[in-house]
């Protein structure tokens, strides 16, 4: 007996309101659904794949502090959060903080039903045990002494704002989990995020300052393997890093990249199933750090063995005078046998890389700048 | 008292002008919570500042001391600043 098709759908975060776009069975034709939340500034919007129907997206406006938004009917209604991601009052003598935005929304373990973590700007760490209506700040990270000096003031962050990310939870143990700040490094608890070790060995930093202080560490995006999830692989501000478990060195795999391509960019996406394939999509991080695709010419690049080598994928793409790049949460894969791409341009564009990236197809223009995008597979 | 909440705010309160209370304007906010929830987080921060880019006006005058106090027959303005883009 065949399974029933699945059906995709995509949840396109910018800066102006988020969009979805559900797509056939052949991913060629996408109907949108949008705008939501039109005017608002959505840093992300994610799918619980644990009930299939819960989305929540981070909000704020230019004015209005900022929230989290939750829908149980796929993004028919929405409601907001009754408590979003605040910090706490001062201790430990440091100086008080208020979230400026939540910036990245992670579903929590298949076994914890209704639990999400975020992290936010300036960096914090949340959780919610009731599927995103109140949430909790986790005092380990957001109150410790040491963590608040790695994470340094807002002036000491990304343009739009320090930031807490790549949070991920180890499908084989919820209470495992690590986390990237930008900057401030990568960090790992075994114990549900009451405690944590720092994983920056083998990081490098730009030049002249010292890789052993943590704070000048900006992991740009983590991911963990699903087909193996004592891998993981990081695009850093510093070049693309893979680290295998129990190892705690990360190795620098960018090294084969193209040197006129460089390796610097923002999203780290991993295959869905097999653990050597990656895909990065590079930027140019050259003297002022232009932060636009490589000499104009956008593409991604693909590894299939573990970032030995890389392939240049740009079938489709502009070849010329194409000035936009990716944001870290912009581009992922879905899981369907021949997965394929999907990113989200600076320039409002939305794009599909069948076959893994090898022919990309423009999905829709003339969004706003598009913040976020993910996949979701729907039953 | 009379407060004028912008459009922003509308989908809490559902008009422009609207009815609370507070010996304060951090009373009041206080009081806008208990009617509309979710309103003051939007205006004001879990420290008790008011978020940038917003203002209060009291009788025309601008406040931004949430411990301000208030009269029951003043007319406070929550308004957007300017704030482009």
């Amino acid at each position: 007996m065949n399974s029933p098709p699945t059906r995709l759908v995509l949840l396109v975060a910018t800066r102006k309101g988020a969009w979805l776009f559900h797509g056939d069975s052949q991913r060629d034709a996408w109907t949108v659904d949008g705008p939501h939340f039109l005017g608002h500034n959505i840093s992300h919007v994610q799918h619980d794949p644990r009930d299939g129907r819960t989305l929540l997206a981070a909000a704020k406006t230019g004015h209005l502090g900022p929230t989290v938004f939750r829908s149980t009917d796929l993004g028919r209604t929405w409601k907001e959060a009754r408590q979003p991601p605040a910090f706490a009052k001062p201790t430990n003598g440091l100086p008080a903080r208020s979230v400026d935005h939540t910036f990245w929304l992670t579903p929590g373990h298949a076994g914890e039903r209704d639990s999400w973590y975020a992290g936010t700007s300036p960096q914090g760490l949340f959780r919610s045990e009731d599927g995103g209506v109140t949430w909790a700040p986790l005092p380990a990270v957001n109150d410790d002494t040491q963590f608040r000096e790695w994470m340094g003031t807002v002036q000491d962050g990304t343009p739009d704002g320090p930031k807490l990310h790549s949070i991920i939870v180890d499908p084989r143990d919820p209470a495992h989990l690590y986390f990237g700040m930008s900057g401030g490094g990568v960090h790992e608890s075994r114990d549900a995020g009451r405690s944590w070790t720092t994983l920056i060995d083998g990081m490098e930093v730009v030049g002249g300052f010292d890789p052993a202080t943590v704070t000048f560490h900006d992991p740009h995006c983590v991911r963990l393997c699903p087909g193996n999830p004592d891998r993981l692989y990081q695009q850093n501000h510093c070049g693309i890093y893979r680290l295998d478990r129990p190892g705690t060195t990360w190795q620098r795999i960018g090294r084969g990249m193209p040197a006129e391509v460089g390796d610097i960019g923002f999203p780290m996406v991993l295959h869905p199933r097999d653990p050597d394939t990656a895909w990065v999509f590079p930027m140019d991080g050259t003297d002022v750090w232009p932060r636009t695709s490589p000499d104009g010419r956008p593409a991604a690049y693909v590894t299939r063995d573990a970032g030995k080598t890389w392939k240049r994928l740009d079938d489709g793409l502009p070849r010329q005078q194409a000035w936009w790049t990716l944001k870290r949460q912009a581009m992922t894969v879905d899981t369907l046998p021949a997965p394929a791409l999907y990113l989200g341009t600076t320039s409002g564009e939305l794009w599909i890389g069948h076959d893994g990236g090898a022919r990309w197809v423009n999905i829709a223009r003339d969004l706003p700048e598009i913040y976020a995008v993910e996949v979701a597979a729907l039953a | 008292m009379k407060v004028l909440v912008p459009g922003a705010l509308r989908c809490y309160t559902g008009g422009l002008q609207v009815q609370a209370d507070g010996d304060t304007l951090d009373a009041l906010f206080g009081d806008l919570e208990r009617r509309y929830p979710g309103l003051r987080f939007r205006v004001v921060d879990e420290q008790g500042q008011l978020r940038p880019n917003m203002r209060l006006f009291v009788n025309g005058r601008g406040v931004r001391d949430l411990g301000h106090v208030l009269q029951p027959d003043d007319f406070v303005a929550v308004v957007l600043a300017l704030s482009g883009g």
